[in-house]
């Protein structure tokens, strides 16, 4: 028996963090937050193409990693830790898993393939079929959608996007397609992005499978949720270790400001929060590979648990910094807004959670 | 990740289940502790058995004092922490009481084994495990608590014999117990945590009172033991003079590391579902409504999270190397904090009826949310309160330093 992290998954999760520290500055995301380094994303993203994001849950035989998504949430708590402007959750996990599952053979030979040689980069847009806002929703009719998608993610350089129609069909668009118009959404978390796509009679390519129904997209959905609590996982605990690094470092009254109960008492309870969520996501990972009649609650939990911890440390440790906590040179709120935005993707903490209690028929 | 325990354990597993089978609805007679009203709805009267009777037929069999070596009164089976796990899970399905523990059995005994005298082992160990004698903590006074190493009770040895004199508080079992394990000033002179001595006093010793504390349960189920001249014999010590702190801070570890059990939060989350099923405003079950369903879920996260957390601490004691020190410390906050989070949730579904206690009318599932609910406030203080134990995360996992000793002005 063991519960863990196996050493590989360590070691890779080691090889992303070294990769963004030395690369993913927080000089380097400032300008580029400023608007001063547009190839900056693409700098971080190909870098980490080369340590094999892309193909880490594809089967070997379509040139993938073939791991599994334990290792997944591992590189996504990495990457939320360096606050990784690339694209990973949606591109590499949700597409590939979503393809995997309910793709016909030629489908999955183009893109697992397309994916894992870097040729194919997936945006992911199944926030309607969470919950619909401004009338957001895509038709489909004899092989043709209609309709709006927003806050789809990892659109950045996409190749392809991964959308769902009103009934929980999924299928893909190519970006070359005419009538296909990509507007860019701002939002507070510059280290990662979003677009509205506006779609007008395009020609699609459903996945083929009978298994393509809402059950189905529910799951990649979930697992979607996983991979993004993962990630502000990673950032709320590179928030703790700021907090306790700064902590002991900073002098008011004479002495190190660690010293005083009031903080440490502060960095022991975001400790307290924070450890059972890496038990929680683990399991929760565990579960879609290995016990998939517990998973989707599982996940539900994650999503909204981990979101509501990692959310109470942006706002602690922030104030753990105190006033230059709220500054940009320090850039903290960075973190705090990749959090932030985690919180609502996909489901915000309340709609999960009521979702939860729905599915387990109270 | 794997978390099979391997087919090596199928055969314990088959054995464990077959004695639970041969000894299912038993009822042990004559408990000695009640810590939880417990409702008697899923009692089977046809099987019963002496508590002291059951914790030695538990021992022959190996499924208590596993790892107590047999010459003490033990098992004297090899370490083997699948194995335990294997026994509670099997018990808890088959709702098989466990062996009887205690302060004695869980806090002296591995204390003795690791620093009594072989003597001390024979006397005390298999006494204790057979319930022969029952044993109780005598450590926190008042003036002595989070601050456990300022205490103040005197010995002073006179000839072959120690001379107690000062006052215990908290001392739940005192009343029944024939023993007690205390920490006592002997080295008056010595710094505070290096003149504490670990003395066992028997506690039918003249000078000793034990008066019954009346907790917010309105339960007595703590004491305070008087001590006026008890004379108790010079080689009643653990370890050596003024080594106390030491002896006991290893039982501290072993008291923090056995509270708040993941399963035992989960069967008592499953517990507030049907509580919440059951109960209605205004003929609306409290479960549909949406707010009561938020709170549910919001807790349940947390059950959760805690469960898969007893995961991988179960998994860090069997894989060396696995380092999950912060993981550990945070246990007795967390669990503490959060059982009573969930015992609290309950009263509130009950809203009015939420307070109702003893024999009143209208009183749900035996009174054992309120009762827990004051009952789980005792633990977050008990065992170090959880302000210590935010110090001890803070500084001996996180590194923080210590705060600036207080100067009188």
């Amino acid at each position: 028996m063991y519960f863990g992290l196996s050493e590989e998954q360590e070691f890779f999760q080691e090889t992303i963090s070294k990769f963004l520290e030395d690369t993913s500055t927080i000089e380097a995301i400032r300008s580029f937050a400023r608007g001063d380094n547009p190839n900056f994303p693409e700098k971080i993203h190909t870098g980490l193409l080369e340590l094999g994001i892309n193909g880490l849950i594809i089967p070997e035989e379509y040139g993938g990693l073939g791991q599994d998504l334990l290792s997944a949430v591992a590189i996504s708590e990495s990457l939320g830790a360096g606050v990784a402007t690339s694209p990973f959750i949606g591109s590499y996990i949700m597409a590939p898993y979503a393809i995997m599952k309910m793709g016909s053979k030629p489908q999955k030979d183009k893109y697992l393939q397309g994916i894992a040689n870097g040729n194919i980069k997936f945006g992911v847009g199944l926030t309607e079929f969470v919950a619909s806002r401004e009338g957001a929703q895509i038709e489909i009719k004899s092989g043709r959608a209609n309709g709006r998608a927003l806050f789809v993610f990892d659109a950045n350089k996409a190749t392809h996007f991964l959308l769902s129609d009103v009934s929980g069909q999924l299928f893909i668009i190519d970006v070359k397609t005419k009538g296909l118009e990509i507007i860019e959404l701002t939002t507070v978390d510059k280290t990662s992005s979003f677009v509205e796509l506006v779609i007008k009679d395009i020609e699609i390519d459903l996945l083929d499978q009978e298994s393509n129904d809402q059950n189905n997209t529910q799951e990649i959905v979930d697992l979607g949720r996983l991979m993004i609590a993962a990630d502000s996982l990673g950032a709320a605990q590179v928030m703790i270790n700021k907090s306790v690094s700064y902590s002991k470092e900073r002098k008011q009254f004479g002495r190190v400001i660690g010293s005083f109960q009031a903080v440490k008492h502060m960095c022991a309870e975001m400790t307290a929060n924070i450890e059972p969520c890496y038990s929680l996501i683990w399991y929760a990972a565990h579960c879609m590979d290995h016990i998939p009649n517990e998973s989707n609650l599982m996940s539900s939990h994650s999503k909204a648990h981990v979101s509501e911890v990692a959310s109470s440390i942006a706002k602690t440790a922030t104030e753990v910094h105190g006033g230059m906590g709220f500054t940009d040179d320090l850039g903290l709120h960075y973190w705090f807004k990749r959090i932030g935005m985690n919180r609502q993707l996909l489901g915000g903490v309340d709609t999960v959670r009521e979702e939860a209690a729905n599915v387990q028929d109270f | 990740m794997n978390l099979d325990f391997g087919t090596e354990y199928d055969e314990f597993r088959e054995e464990v289940r077959a004695f639970c089978k041969q000894h299912t609805g038993i009822q042990i007679t004559g408990s000695l502790y009640q810590y939880e009203a417990i409702s008697d709805s899923e009692k089977d009267q046809h099987l019963t058995m002496p508590v002291k009777e059951w914790q030695k037929t538990l021992i022959k069999h190996g499924y208590f004092a596993r790892h107590i070596p047999s010459e003490y009164g033990g098992y004297g089976g090899q370490l083997d922490i699948v194995k335990d796990v294997i026994i509670n899970d099997e018990f808890a399905k088959a709702k098989i009481p466990l062996g009887t523990g205690g302060q004695g059995i869980d806090f002296l005994v591995p204390t003795l084994l690791e620093m009594g005298t072989e003597e001390q082992k024979q006397r005390y160990i298999k006494a204790a495990l057979d319930l022969d004698e029952i044993w109780c903590q005598g450590y926190s006074e008042p003036n002595a608590g989070s601050d456990l190493a300022s205490l103040q009770t005197k010995g002073v040895l006179d000839g072959d014999e120690w001379v107690i004199n000062g006052q215990k508080i908290w001392t739940s079992t005192a009343k029944f117990a024939h023993m007690m394990f205390c920490l006592v000033r002997t080295e008056p002179d010595a710094p505070k945590h290096q003149g504490i001595s670990y003395l066992l006093i028997p506690m039918d010793t003249p000078g000793i009172e034990i008066r019954p504390l009346v907790d917010m349960t309105l339960e007595a189920g703590f004491n305070e033991v008087f001590f006026t001249d008890v004379r108790i014999p010079a080689d009643n010590i653990v370890g050596d003079r003024g080594q106390g702190w030491l002896v006991a801070n290893k039982t501290l570890v072993h008291e923090r590391g056995s509270l708040g059990d993941p399963n035992k939060m989960v069967s008592r989350l499953n517990k507030l579902v049907d509580l919440m099923k059951n109960e209605s405003i205004d003929g609306e079950r409290i479960i549909d409504k949406p707010i009561f369903r938020d709170r549910l879920m919001k807790t349940q996260g947390k059950v959760l999270a805690l469960k898969a957390h007893g995961l991988r601490l179960l998994s860090s004691q069997l894989n060396k190397g696995q380092d999950v020190t912060l993981g550990r410390m945070i246990v007795k906050l967390y669990g503490t904090e959060m059982r009573y989070e969930l015992e609290s949730l309950a009263i509130d579904v009950m809203g009015e009826l939420g307070t109702l206690y003893e024999n009143s009318p209208h009183l749900r599932d035996a009174g054992s949310w309120q009762y827990a609910y004051m009952y789980y406030l005792g633990l977050i203080i008990g065992g170090g309160t959880s302000q210590i134990q935010k110090n001890i995360i803070s500084e001996r996992g996180l590194g923080l330093p210590k705060e600036p000793k207080y100067k009188e002005a």
